[in-house]
């Protein structure tokens, strides 16, 4: 039975198990979106290795195409040959380079299939895999034949929201919004990547990190992976609670702050908060 | 089984098909979850919701329909202190502010005015539907007011929250705030793509047709490559009751000219009049006449009104109306101009729609426009830009 409970190395909430095992029960395309440093791309590679299938990843860019992860006809290196009277020309064949979605439909078992960062492409993009997606088909003019998957990939497909995603695409996949990790899932993540940290150190970092995220007006806000990165580095140094405990943001800045911030302007933005008492009021 | 939730949904705007319908039963047949109501909801809200935008909404007709929901997660719900500052900054002189102080400061008067918020907000149910004009506004999402549900037994005494009802999707729906990315991107809906200029590509196509026809002998062909060549005019209204927008403008300004090559841009206050200017250091001393630009711009650039179109009626409708100078023309007539020339037109006001009936300039201007004002919210703005590229009107 193919179900996903999440891995040692990855905590999937009861709601994302579902949606996962909801995709591969009806064959269906899922598409994960969430705040940066969530575990959406994570999510293929643990579903893949949790299932232990083989794993294609397809990274969109800004300039990929959806034939791109089909096939592509390499027209060029065909003409060069032609002019050089290589025998390799009279087979079409040799020039069709198989894209990812084509080797994930030739897997001989079961594959997991990532289309990292859909939103990147161009705003059509999505529109032009809408049979493939759905029917794991597609047909191959050059060759004059139709590709079929032989057991159809589990789908995942992930999305930082930069453009929206056409009806007719959202139509025919599953969706799951990966929210923000509450508090307790937060330490059941930081348990299994830091399995011997000290409770009181977990505790006051938690503090901080949720603290920074609860300032209003950070433009950006520090994730999971930037969290799991800091603590990292705090065991690194041999910090110690009573570190975390001093900080205000005036005098003192937490250890390593910039693994937690990436946007200068945020570093401002909190000294000013933090001098201002947080009470945006007080300047009339 | 669920017919009448689905048929619920749907009726309420949500986008949710028969196929999706069908894969829900389908997953059920299948037993995908054990069967409770947190696990079907779960998975119901995996396969019919496909945008965060619509997760909120989901939520509250998900508990509103299988159970009695419990309102007390959403009493305390907070006046935004953005909206608070930017309003104050914009109604009280100094003088007053400090009058205010006097009076028992400011604390003092938001509970004042989070009460009169509140009787508001019951004025406004009374009798209406829940979801209230938000099912059919022209921007579809979380235009209803929480509050406004009528439900019954407040308060019941369930003491664990379900997971629906603690609506943790409330900010994700889609009239949030804009910050330049999310500008930038809504401005790339308005891509017209041509091919012009230097030829720089190779065009592959021809170039093998043509090189089979010349009997496999190379025969390369080029063609210019397609750029965004969309040509936008932006006329940004500035000072006095713009102020509190100023930082919203400088986004969308910077957004412009990080996305449209072809940008023009000019100054005016509250109301368009015979003169313009392109600099606000030089506003009194280099004006340019507002006819020349008319003139200078042909009817294929687009043409972006920013504004709170907030004044006084008189500055719209009256000879002499202006507050700065006397004009011979009145605003109507130099508004009506730019509507008549430019066949995509579009006003963004940057104000809370919200309160956009109550104002009559608003309202007359926004006719005059012929419906095409936005809010300046990512669906606004996405939707200003579909109008823009168009000629239909969308919203």
């Amino acid at each position: 039975m193919n179900e996903f409970k999440g891995t040692e190395n990855y905590i999937a909430t009861d709601e994302l198990q579902i949606a996962v095992n909801a995709a591969i029960a009806l064959e269906k395309p899922l598409l994960i979106k969430g705040e940066p440093g969530t575990g959406k791309t994570l999510l293929a590679f643990e579903v893949a290795k949790a299932l232990n299938k083989p794993i294609y990843t397809w990274h969109i860019k800004s300039t990929t195409q959806a034939q791109q992860g089909l096939y592509e006809y390499d027209a060029v290196a065909r003409l060069r040959d032609s002019q050089f009277g290589d025998d390799k020309v009279n087979d079409i064949a040799h020039y069709i380079i198989k894209g990812k979605m084509w080797q994930a439909f030739e897997s001989e078992e079961q594959a997991v299939l990532l289309i990292d960062e859909i939103d990147k492409a161009d705003i059509e993009f999505p529109n032009d895999l809408l049979l493939e997606l759905d029917k794991m088909e597609f047909y191959c003019y050059e060759l004059q034949k139709t590709i079929k998957a032989k057991t159809r990939p589990i789908v995942i497909i992930t999305s930082n929201n930069e453009k929206e995603l056409p009806d007719a695409f959202l139509r025919r996949c599953f969706f799951h919004y990966i929210r923000f990790p509450e508090r307790q899932t937060m330490i059941d993540i930081i348990n299994v990547h830091f399995p011997t940290i000290e409770d009181d150190l977990m505790e006051e970092a938690l503090k901080v990190f949720y603290g920074l995220r609860d300032i209003h007006g950070i433009k950006k806000k520090p994730s999971t992976s930037e969290l799991i990165d800091w603590i990292r580095l705090l065991k690194l140094g041999k910090n110690t609670k009573e570190d975390l405990q001093q900080i205000d943001y005036i005098q003192t800045q937490p250890p390593y702050f910039g693994s937690l911030l990436k946007n200068e302007h945020d570093y401002d933005h909190i000294s000013k908060v933090k001098r201002a008492g947080q009470n945006t009021f007080r300047r009339f | 089984m669920f017919l009448d939730f689905f048929l619920r949904l749907k009726e309420e705007g949500l986008p949710v098909s028969i196929g999706e319908y069908l894969n829900l039963l389908e997953a059920l047949n299948k037993r995908v979850t054990a069967f409770n109501v947190e696990e079907f909801y779960f998975l119901s809200k995996t396969i019919l919701i496909k945008h965060e935008q619509y997760l909120d909404r989901y939520d509250v007709l998900f508990g509103n329909y299988f159970h009695g929901i419990t309102w007390s997660e959403l009493e305390k719900k907070e006046i935004p202190d953005d909206w608070l500052n930017a309003e104050i900054n914009r109604l009280f002189t100094e003088e007053e502010k400090a009058l205010i102080e006097k009076m028992g400061g400011l604390e003092k008067l938001m509970e004042r005015l989070k009460q009169l918020m509140e009787e508001q907000k019951e004025k406004h149910q009374g009798g209406n539907k829940w979801i209230g004009t938000g099912g059919t506004s022209p921007f579809g999402n979380s235009g209803f007011n929480p509050e406004g549900v009528n439900i019954g037994g407040k308060g019941g005494g369930r003491s664990a929250v379900k997971v629906w009802e603690k609506r943790a999707f409330q900010n994700y729906a889609s009239d949030v705030e804009l910050n330049t990315r999310n500008i930038k991107l809504a401005l790339k809906r308005l891509r017209i793509l041509t091919r012009e200029g230097i030829e720089d590509e190779l065009d592959l196509h021809t170039t093998i047709e043509k090189t089979s026809r010349n009997g496999g002998f190379l025969d390369i062909e080029m063609q210019p490559a397609k750029k965004n060549r969309v040509k936008v005019v932006l006329f940004f209204d500035v000072g006095g009751s713009m102020d509190p927008y100023i930082e919203l403008c400088e986004q969308l300004f910077s957004a412009a000219k990080s996305e449209l090559k072809h940008l023009e841009f000019f100054y005016f206050h509250n109301c368009v009049y015979e003169s313009i200017w392109k600099d606000n250091n030089l506003r009194y001393t280099d004006r340019i006449p507002t006819f020349d630009v008319l003139h200078k711009f042909n009817q294929d650039y687009r043409v972006i009104f920013v504004g709170d179109a907030t004044m006084s009626p008189y500055e719209l409708s009256s000879l002499g109306g202006s507050v700065e100078h006397h004009n011979d023309e009145t605003g109507i007539t130099w508004l009506k101009r730019f509507v008549t020339k430019f066949p995509n037109i579009v006003w963004l006001n940057p104000s809370n729609e919200y309160y956009w009936d109550g104002v009559p300039t608003i309202a007359a201007i926004k006719e005059i426009f012929k419906g095409r004002m936005f809010p300046t919210t990512i669906d606004g703005l996405t939707n200003a830009m579909k109008t823009l590229k168009g000629k239909k009107t969308i919203h």
